[in-house]
């Protein structure tokens, strides 16, 4: 009993314990890393299918995704950067990254997000050379989180094809909601743009009439969730604004 | 101490209603309210827990000798601390879709009372078997507790069980008028008062003893 209170003793039990555990901790993280990474690379896919349509019940991820090409895009100046390998672009970390990063103020700064990474990855789907879909990685706040998600617009860079969020903590049953299928098939065929080109996509309280002119355009927000609806409000607007896609959606429109 | 001569099946199976951790010992409550808002994520984290409890248990139990005093508590935290990381690690390569709902509740296991609980309590002065399986019925009672309040929050929140419909809600069609009250952490405050409640008029040895008595002529006087 008086042998184990000594110093020695002490600090040989920390020494062995710390090895020990490092060594188990260090071993679990190297050998299921492979897997982890697959998960999160499969569930990017399963999000970009989701938000073009795509996704359905029990069909190969993989295949359905290989439609698509990934694309790494210049936001400020809206071309695409074709020497760099998309997967290696992380935009949630670099947006971080004051070299890498712009700082928003207050005024351009729709989404809350404070900074915008310089380069983003779109996901487009093409048939005969021609744009079919394109998905832009989108976020911004809600009530109580950061929302990530996805939208989807056809080839003419004005209709929607979808939107969906992959990470949010808004309030369940109320901004949760966001998350409801019923909600998210308003997005489908609403156009993005007025006639004039002005971007005219809003998100709005109250039944939207069918029968007024401006009803394409408009998308009913979910009651009780206000300030979660403005949220997807400011960060739709933000990212196709001239500040998030603009440019590229604008160069986009001229190509096709 | 008396939990020496306890056979295996009152270890085992004690903690469920007889000294449940949350029931009684009023252990882990953080957790169970963060984790049961539906029942798939209730299960998992019962069977982290229980994992880790028990093999935490187990190991300590085994190095209890060597463990000088003055180190012991930082001893079983950093085991503790270990296996939750594996555990951790596991959920992500083996279950990611619901590691992401439990987010970081699986990293605050380390500082679930349960688990440092049984080890300072139990597995400091008993055999590496009964240990285990000491770990093992805590973290049982604590499943129980866990998948009871689960089952409601899911049940009467959102209108299914695992993931499949039971009550048809009326934003999907149907006639039930979800409770959103019990999708948020409150609720499961209410849940587990209700279930403490239940259990003690049951088993009415665990109430405890008031802390004071009105006196009689505090009353107020009809006037």
């Amino acid at each position: 009993m008086a042998k184990k209170e000594t110093v020695s003793q002490t600090l040989i039990v920390a020494f062995v314990l710390c090895i020990v555990c490092a060594v188990i901790v260090s071993s679990a993280a190297v050998i299921l890393k492979p897997k982890q990474d697959a998960n999160k690379e499969l569930e990017r896919k399963i999000n970009v299918l989701a938000a073009a349509g795509m996704m359905e019940e029990g069909a190969d991820v993989d295949q359905l995704f290989s439609q698509f090409t990934a694309k790494v895009v210049d936001l400020n100046t809206g071309d695409f950067i074709a020497d760099v390998d998309p997967s290696t672009v992380d935009s949630r970390k670099e947006a971080k990254d004051p070299s890498v990063s712009i700082e928003l103020s207050k005024k351009d700064d729709l989404a809350k997000i404070g900074r915008r990474a310089n380069r983003a990855v779109v996901y487009i789907l093409e048939s005969d050379s021609k744009i079919k879909t394109i998905v832009l990685p989108i976020h911004g706040y809600g009530l109580w989180s950061t929302l990530y998600g996805f939208l989807a617009i056809e080839g003419d860079i004005n209709t929607v094809t979808g939107l969906g969020f992959y990470s949010h903590t808004e309030t369940p049953g109320l901004g949760g909601e966001i998350d409801n299928p019923r909600w998210k098939s308003q997005w489908p065929g609403k156009k993005l743009y007025d006639d004039s080109g002005v971007l005219a996509i809003q998100v709005t309280k109250g039944l939207n009439n069918p029968e007024l002119a401006d009803s394409i355009h408009k998308i009913d927000g979910l009651s009780g969730a206000t300030l979660t609806t403005r949220g997807v409000d400011n960060l739709v607007h933000y990212w196709l604004g001239d500040g998030g896609f603009g440019p590229l959606l604008t160069q986009l429109k001229k190509g096709g | 101490m008396s939990e020496e001569s306890q056979s295996y099946k009152e270890l085992l199976l004690g903690p469920i209603f007889l000294n449940n951790p949350i029931g009684l010992q009023i252990l882990g409550i953080c957790s169970a309210l963060a984790v049961t808002s539906s029942l798939n994520v209730a299960l998992v984290m019962s069977v982290a827990l229980t994992a880790v409890t028990a093999c935490s248990n187990l190991l300590v139990s085994m190095v209890r000798n060597q463990i000088p005093n003055s180190i012991r508590i930082i001893v079983q935290m950093t085991i503790i601390a270990s296996l939750v990381i594996v555990v951790d690690q596991i959920l992500q390569a083996y279950a990611f879709e619901t590691s992401k709902k439990l987010s970081v509740f699986v990293g605050l296991i380390i500082t679930n009372c349960i688990v440092m609980g049984r080890a300072e309590a139990f597995a400091m002065k008993n055999g590496p078997v009964s240990s285990f399986v000491d770990g093992i019925g805590n973290g049982l009672g604590y499943s129980v507790v866990l998948i009871l309040v689960g089952t409601i929050r899911e049940l009467l929140g959102s209108g299914t069980l695992l993931g499949f419909e039971i009550l048809p809600l009326v934003t999907n069609g149907g006639w039930y008028v979800s409770n959103g009250l019990l999708l948020l952490p409150p609720s499961s405050f209410f849940i587990i008062g209700f279930l403490i409640w239940i259990l003690r008029e049951w088993k009415t040895e665990q109430v405890e003893e008031t802390e004071y008595k009105l006196a009689p002529n505090s009353r107020s006087l009809e006037s």
